[in-house]
């Protein structure tokens, strides 16, 4: 969206601060390791800009995901000075004089330089059923079913979520646990399992020990989640669904 | 063998997959991206889908806004099965549980747009496209059959004889080369606003689908008409979308003044006025922009000349209801509060009109291949696109393409050439050449970005907003020459696992090839219209240029720019009024 070199070019003579950027390729690096470069410090960049002008100015072979640079697309969550984060929506001038660490998100196994693996992510996804689950017959294509404003408000939150997996990576059940289905799954399970149109049961993959009887109620999730979602209010509410549904089975949600 | 085989997974990708797998279980459908598919541009959109709903509001209503806001370059045919589907699309996505905001009753609620004159714009607050994308992601999972190839980029269609076979596609991850044959293959790759330097589109916008079909041969359609929106923020060109006009925003230049009434947009009023002022269409208000910067109206900023939008009279309350994502982008990517302060804004290219030419059904010339999207010239949008038309576009012609594709899929069973398997093996050679950094050149070459910025700064000073057809006739030799430097361009990546800069490299082809079209269909087009304004031809010329501008790629690669009629159905072309009546 920018137009990153004429804004530089305009900017010379500025300060440059120190980005530290981890490094993988595999068959060739053992391990992770830094490499260190000085980019511009621009008032209005973002880290994601800065790895911009890595990739397009300095050093071509940089890999990372990225697209829409709005926040909304969840490509591109890294490791940023320790802390899981949106990289298109982190000013450097947060870091000061520098260095700003650049690692890839903690947690899912690396690919290469701050590209991670998140197929397991999707396969969880898929197993929560995340679709609107009806019963009996559908209406026809000339009428919407009902929601009043309130019940939109019921599982609007979760319905937010971009997938972009910084609540795992700060989570410390899923980092040592890779089979936990985790913060945002069991949101977007409690997206449906509350929308006021949705017939679905999802307490078998949800009332499992590697669900949501596995979170600890740390918290990290919903701290670092830039889309104010609160998975882990949706995972302690359908602890008391399940934990309600072990004693009046009848119940559902 | 896969019988429809659909090259991305934004709203129209994904919408044609479940409409194949709706029409026949039995058929073998796939959908490759270059990005998963949630991540898809689609996921941007923000302010609202068009479809009529509303009490008092009319099919013909809708068709006559389109029409007169494409400046009578639409296929009046097209819009009328447009108009006529989007309401069942939009509901369709309401029962696969999309989030759309209600009224108190529980009914969908719909609000103003720019260019439209009745409240038909369904929104799901200020996130439209994301919760439509995900809703079409999630529904998707459901249909366990679709094959998908998330972060696959797909370099090359196989044709033979004027028939598709397939594609060529990279796996990113491993850097594995195939070749996938399908019996149909449908381009839903999305638009390509990424060939201009300051843009709201995603960096995936790149414009691969249009270069696929044009280098095989099928014609691309109306490639001049590129709309620029009039409110992007200055820096990183992030859209503040129209619904913060739809819902009362001003646009006010350094004086405080509401400049659009020196416009012939009308004169202002305090709440909006459909199809007047800040409600008119983006083509008109992004070019009363130019003229308020040449009159020393508009503010310097390091990012250029900007004017402002006003939302402060709001208050927080209706902000926060209505436009939250406005507010949330304004504070943390320009660090500053649209509740309290004034939002610098400037036009921002923003959506490609012209595309891949296609019929009702999606169908390019080539047998088997289709094309639905933003990638896609139906054509619904004409000189300019209405905003809120774009969303449910996707549906209703992803939904045809997908419906035609598998009826094709079913008819012809025979099995592909053996001239695929060579073009297969071909295309591998030339992206293992690119990979490892073409010809030896001792490190030398240009970077891919310096070329990138080059072809951007290029198409923006020929083919902005406003034009001239010696500019234009220059801009159609350099974007040549980047197109044969860029064969030469430097590699600094070679290695198999997620190489980016073959990518990048890739899509700056497809973007040279496409910066080319759009220079010489407008060079080619004496007359203004819509979105198209040349200062050496100031008038619209019905009589020359009521036509589709068609461009075929030429064997050395040089467009070569025809016309096409367009269909006129029941309305007669006219003059645009906007906040007169
Ligand atoms: C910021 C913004 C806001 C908008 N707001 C609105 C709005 O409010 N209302 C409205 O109606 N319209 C709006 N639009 C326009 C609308 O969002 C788009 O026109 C529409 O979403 C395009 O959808 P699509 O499915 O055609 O393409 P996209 O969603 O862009 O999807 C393209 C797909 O193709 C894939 N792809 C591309 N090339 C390749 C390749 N070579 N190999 C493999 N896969 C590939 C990509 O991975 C992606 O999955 C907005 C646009 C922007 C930029
Ligand atoms: S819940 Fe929040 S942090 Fe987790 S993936 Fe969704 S948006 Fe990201
Ligand atoms: S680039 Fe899309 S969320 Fe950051």
């Amino acid at each position: 969206m920018t137009d990153t070199t004429q804004a530089v070019r305009q900017a010379a003579g500025t300060r440059t601060i120190r980005m530290e950027v981890a490094r993988y390729r595999p068959g060739q690096d053992a391990e992770p390791v830094f490499q260190g470069y000085d980019v511009p410090l621009m008032s209005d960049w973002a880290v994601l800009d800065g790895l911009n002008h890595i990739k397009d100015q300095l050093d071509g072979s940089l890999s990372y995901r990225w697209s829409c640079r709005m926040g909304v697309c969840g490509s591109c969550g890294m490791t940023v000075n320790g802390e899981a984060r949106l990289t298109c929506g982190t000013f450097l001038s947060e870091y000061g004089d520098g260095p700003v660490r650049v690692e890839p998100l903690k947690g899912f196994p690396i690919i290469r330089d701050l590209v991670v693996d998140i197929d397991g992510f999707l396969a969880k996804l898929s197993s929560v059923r995340p679709w609107l689950i009806r019963e009996g017959e559908d209406l026809p294509l000339t009428a919407e079913y009902a929601q009043t404003p309130e019940q939109l408000e019921a599982y609007k939150q979760y319905s937010m979520c971009i997938n972009c997996l910084l609540c795992y990576s700060a989570c410390p059940v899923y980092v040592l646990d890779p089979d936990f289905l985790g913060p945002a799954a069991i949101a977007l399970a409690q997206r449906y399992n509350l929308d006021s149109r949705d017939m679905g049961d999802r307490f078998d993959v949800l009332n499992q020990e590697d669900a949501v009887w596995g979170c600890t109620f740390v918290g990290e999730c919903t701290k670092v989640c830039p889309k104010h979602v609160d998975p882990a209010e949706a995972i302690q509410r359908y602890k008391l669904t399940a934990a309600l549904r072990s004693v009046l089975p009848w119940s559902r949600r | 063998m896969i019988d429809v085989l659909i090259v991305g997974g934004g709203g129209a990708g994904l919408r044609a997959a479940v409409a194949v797998a709706e029409t026949d279980p039995a058929l073998k459908v796939a959908v490759v991206s270059k990005v998963y598919p949630m991540r898809s541009h689609t996921v941007s959109a923000e302010g609202g889908a068009a479809g009529v709903i509303a009490p008092g509001d009319t099919l013909d209503e809708h068709c006559y806004d389109t029409i007169s806001g494409g400046d009578w370059l639409c296929d009046q045919d097209a819009v009328e099965a447009f108009v006529a589907e989007a309401p069942k699309e939009l509901i369709q996505l309401e029962h696969w549980g999309c989030p759309w905001s209600r009224e108190s009753d529980g009914r969908v609620a719909v609000r103003p747009f720019g260019g439209m004159k009745k409240m038909r714009t369904w929104y799901a607050a200020d996130k439209t496209g994301f919760h439509l994308l995900h809703t079409l992601f999630q529904t998707t999972l459901k249909y366990q059959d679709i094959i998908r190839y998330d972060e696959w980029y797909v370099t090359k269609l196989l044709v033979d004889d004027g028939r598709v076979h397939g594609v060529v596609a990279t796996e990113i991850r491993t850097g594995r080369i195939e070749t996938i044959p399908a019996r149909t293959v449908i381009l839903a790759t999305g638009g390509c606003g990424r060939v201009f330097p300051f843009t709201t589109n995603a960096a995936v916008k790149t414009g691969d689908g249009m270069a696929l079909a044009y280098r095989e041969g099928a014609p691309l359609k109306d490639m001049e008409f590129v709309q620029y929106h009039p409110t992007g923020l200055p820096f990183t060109g992030i859209l503040i979308t129209e619904a913060a006009r739809a819902e009362g925003g001003w646009l006010i230049n350094k004086d405080g003044y509401r400049y659009l009434q020196d416009y012939d947009l009308g004169k202002p009023t305090p709440t909006p006025r459909l199809r007047s002022m800040e409600l008119g269409p983006r083509d008109r208000l992004s070019q009363a922009f130019v003229h308020e910067q040449r009159q020393g109206r508009t503010v310097d900023t390091p990012y250029g000349p900007v004017v402002y939008l006003d939302l402060r009279h709001l208050g927080e309350a209706k902000i926060d209801a209505r436009i939250p994502f406005v507010r949330e982008l304004c504070r943390s990517y320009q660090n500053l509060d649209p509740a309290t302060d004034l939002i610098p804004v400037r036009p921002v290219v923003h959506y490609m009109m012209g595309g891949v030419h296609t019929d009702l059904h999606g169908a390019t010339p080539i047998a088997g291949l289709y094309a639905a999207g933003e990638t896609a010239c139906v054509s619904i949008n004409g000189a300019n696109r209405l905003g809120s038309n774009s969303l449910p576009e996707i549906l209703v012609f992803g939904r045809r393409a997908g419906i035609a594709a598998a009826a094709f899929a079913k008819e012809h069973r025979e099995a592909e050439p053996p001239a695929v398997r060579s073009q297969g093996e071909d295309e591998r050679r030339r992206l293992e050449r690119a990979r490892e950094g073409g010809r030896p050149r001792n490190g030398r070459g240009e970077r891919i970005a310096d070329l990138r910025e080059r072809m951007q700064h290029t198409l923006e000073g020929a083919a902005g907003i406003y034009r001239t057809g010696d500019v234009l006739a220059k801009a159609v030799d350099t974007l040549a020459e980047l197109r044969e430097r860029a064969e030469e361009a430097r590699m600094e990546d070679s290695s198999t696992a997620f190489n980016t800069e073959l990518i990048n490299l890739l899509e700056l082809r497809s973007m040279l090839e496409i910066a080319q079209t759009i220079a010489a269909c407008a060079l080619n087009r004496e007359e203004s219209r819509g979105a198209h304004q040349r200062t050496d031809f100031s008038a619209r010329d019905d009589a020359a240029f009521l036509a589709h501008s068609l461009v075929h790629r030429a064997p050395d690669g040089t467009p070569s720019v025809g016309l096409l009629p367009v269909t006129i159905t029941r309305w007669p072309p006219g003059e645009r009024v906007y906040g007169r009546d």
